[in-house]
């Protein structure tokens, strides 16, 4: 497996001796590299194929959160509101409600994160029993001090009633915010053939296999030996492309991807593809969805070297700052349009997987600085140890 | 000069044209031909048809700068200028191209030939062979058709000056003026001279140009505003017209009175 780089690497038209010098993208390092993934790859699969969507959500995710806690404030500002004639007596109602309502939301949240773990392996009925029972609890606990402090005097019936319907009210509402989120993750994986096809066609781009088996053909009497490995290289970049899209595979493994897919492509555009790399700070056992990262370089070369005739550069820096990921792509703007229209495709899709895995904890932004299209990709840093919970939680919901 | 074919090879990837020459030297046997030069990209590909004279083109159709069938529009705009006096032979034009429904879809429904990446010699054997019963009437009359069917517009002017081939971008071109035999077009530092018709120019850039006079066509974003003039004989000879002042340019062009009436509306 490649590790984290100290050099900057560059790619040059490939003498052969250079792929001592770190290159990641050299044959023999890439075939190893990926070979070493692919038998993680299958493990990985066997754990996650068949395994159903998870009833509770990642509560420990802040889009989650704030999913949860706006809603439920804004509701309750409304029923405070309706139920009262004048500013004052909203704002005591809203109050009163609310001394129940954040305590129970919070605690709920936190409660369930450090759950869902444990819980979600289980049988589906534990899932939505814990998922219900615990706000209905915490509503009931919270309920109870509150009356015990604010109405101490009321009848037995009464404080029964008053106690009881609040549970109710609480897992009521937790049992519409599951259904909520389930639905939302539902609506945003598509259904299994979909997303195969999805990633058939933006993966297996027709063009690349016709050019790099053109390539290749060009190679083949001149010089064997760089026929030979830019076979094993495509042989290689097939594999990854033909996998799971759901998987998580470390970011050492993608980045060899990359130089697999960039050596091919570097022997097609010859010396206009210059590619300098800057993994000195990359955290290589960082886990990201199976390319994630090679359709947006596909893209600066489709986008940035392509469409020129002069020598263009592709910037790609994968830095750690704090808990977090970032890869910054940078290449050049083109002077005319690229070849085939199209590629906002590759952007999409990059994002519609992010929002899935990661909600609103990952970010992709991207913008034109003069004659340089920049990309920058943020994503929460999660470890290989983490690998099982968030495979499952990215899995489609059947 | 021997009988043997000569073939341009048009391809921006090395790969690719070291390809095409092995396959083609393999068919030397039953295809005699001369390699008379290899382009890897538009210019390039312009100014040795124009020194070398090449009876075949095998040209990629996907390029950086401008695309093979954009090419094939300067080539065959370069051919259509041809006269007695003058003959421009024109290349036959054989398209090479990696998977593209697009444009795989416009060479469907015309006459003209295309190998798919990677060239089967066989293949090839066969297209050079159509290639040479083609008439360059028919040929042209093909690649125009394909240029429509794809929608391509040139976004270059080509220009031949003493055996070079200069390429004018179309967003620098000001006006085009048609006089006597050429056209004069007109940029912001200079003047070139190419043998279009302006019938033809105005159609394929009609986004572009607009049409003021029988004879010249301006760039609607160089338009700087409207002058109306009065002759200073104030008679029958002297009636007052329109002219287009120009951004960048002192010259001034006089609207025809024809076109007048829809040139005004760009006033607003």
């Amino acid at each position: 497996m490649v590790q984290t780089e100290p050099t900057t690497s560059q790619y040059k038209s490939g003498s052969p001796a250079q792929g001592a010098g770190g290159n990641g993208g050299a044959p023999a390092a890439g075939t190893a590299a990926a070979d070493s993934a692919a038998a993680a790859a299958a493990k990985a699969r066997r754990q996650t194929e068949g395994a159903p969507a998870p009833v509770i959500p990642d509560t420990c995710n802040i889009g989650i959160v704030l999913r949860v806690l706006v809603p439920l404030n804004v509701l309750a500002l409304l029923v405070a509101v309706a139920a009262s004639n004048a500013p004052g007596e909203a704002l005591s109602r809203f109050l009163s409600i609310a001394v129940i309502l954040e305590p129970v939301a919070l605690g709920s949240l936190a409660v369930l994160c450090a759950a869902r773990k444990v819980v979600n392996a289980m049988p589906f009925w534990v899932q939505w029993t814990t998922g219900c029972g615990v706000p209905a609890l915490l509503t009931l606990a919270t309920a109870l001090i509150v009356q015990q402090l604010l109405e101490p005097d009321l009848a037995d019936g009464q404080r029964l009633y008053w106690l009881a319907t609040r549970a109710l009210t609480g897992a009521v509402v937790a049992w519409l915010f599951i259904e909520y989120f389930r639905l939302r993750a539902r609506a945003y994986s598509p259904s299994f053939s979909e997303a195969r096809l999805q990633a058939l066609q933006a993966r297996i781009r027709p063009h690349f296999l016709f050019n790099s088996l053109n390539t290749v053909l060009g190679l083949m009497r001149r010089d064997p030996r760089r026929a030979e490995a830019t076979l094993e290289n495509l042989a290689d970049l097939f594999r990854v492309f033909m996998r799971d899209a759901r998987e998580l595979v470390p970011l050492d493994d993608e980045v060899v991807t990359c130089k697999e897919y960039l050596a091919i492509e570097q022997l097609r555009l010859g010396e206009r593809l210059q590619v300098v790399w800057r993994l000195d700070g990359m955290p290589g056992d960082a886990l990201l969805p199976s390319l994630l990262l090679q359709p947006l370089i596909e893209n600066a070369v489709h986008h940035g070297i392509e469409p020129r005739t002069e020598t263009g550069e592709i910037h790609i820096t994968v830095t750690r700052p704090g808990e977090r990921v970032r890869v910054e792509i940078v290449n050049p703007v083109a002077p005319s349009p690229p070849v085939r229209p199209g590629n906002q495709m590759a952007l999409s899709n990059v994002r519609e997987r992010l929002m899935l895995l990661y909600d609103m904890e990952a970010e992709l932004k991207t913008g034109v600085e003069g004659d340089r299209f920049r990309l920058l990709l943020e994503f929460p840093y999660r470890k290989e140890r983490r690998r099982r919970d968030v495979r499952r939680y990215f899995d489609p919901d059947r | 000069m021997s009988d043997a074919t000569s073939i341009l090879i048009v391809d921006d990837e090395a790969p690719a044209r070291a390809r095409l020459r092995e396959v083609l030297a393999d068919l030397a046997p039953e295809f005699p031909h001369r390699i008379v030069g290899e382009a890897a990209n538009a210019p390039e590909a312009l100014a040795q048809i124009e020194s070398q004279r090449p009876q075949i083109v095998l040209m990629d159709v996907q390029m950086p700068g401008m695309t093979g069938i954009e090419l094939a529009r300067h080539i065959s705009a370069r051919a259509a200028e041809a006269d007695s006096d003058d003959p421009k032979p024109m290349p036959l034009v054989i398209f090479v191209t990696a998977f593209d429904e697009f444009a795989v879809e416009a060479f469907e429904v015309n006459a003209l030939d295309y190998l798919l990446k990677p060239v089967r010699a066989q293949r090839l054997l066969g297209a050079l062979r159509r290639a040479q019963t083609l008439l360059p009437a028919e040929h042209l009359e093909a690649i125009d058709q394909l240029v429509k069917a794809t929608n391509t517009r040139r976004r270059h002017l080509s220009v031949h000056e003493r055996g070079r081939v200069i390429l004018v971008p179309l967003e620098q071109v000001l006006y085009l003026k048609a006089e006597l035999k050429y056209i004069t077009v007109r940029t912001r530092e200079r003047e070139y001279l190419i043998e279009e018709s302006l019938t033809s120019l105005e159609e394929e850039f009609v986004d572009r140009f607009v049409r003021i006079h029988r004879n010249a066509l301006v760039a609607r974003p160089s338009i700087a505003g409207f002058e109306r003039v009065t002759p200073n004989g104030e008679g029958e000879a002297g009636d007052p017209y329109w002219q287009v002042v120009l951004r960048e340019v002192p010259e001034k062009l006089p609207v025809s009175r024809r076109q007048w009436s829809i040139v005004k509306g760009l006033v607003s």
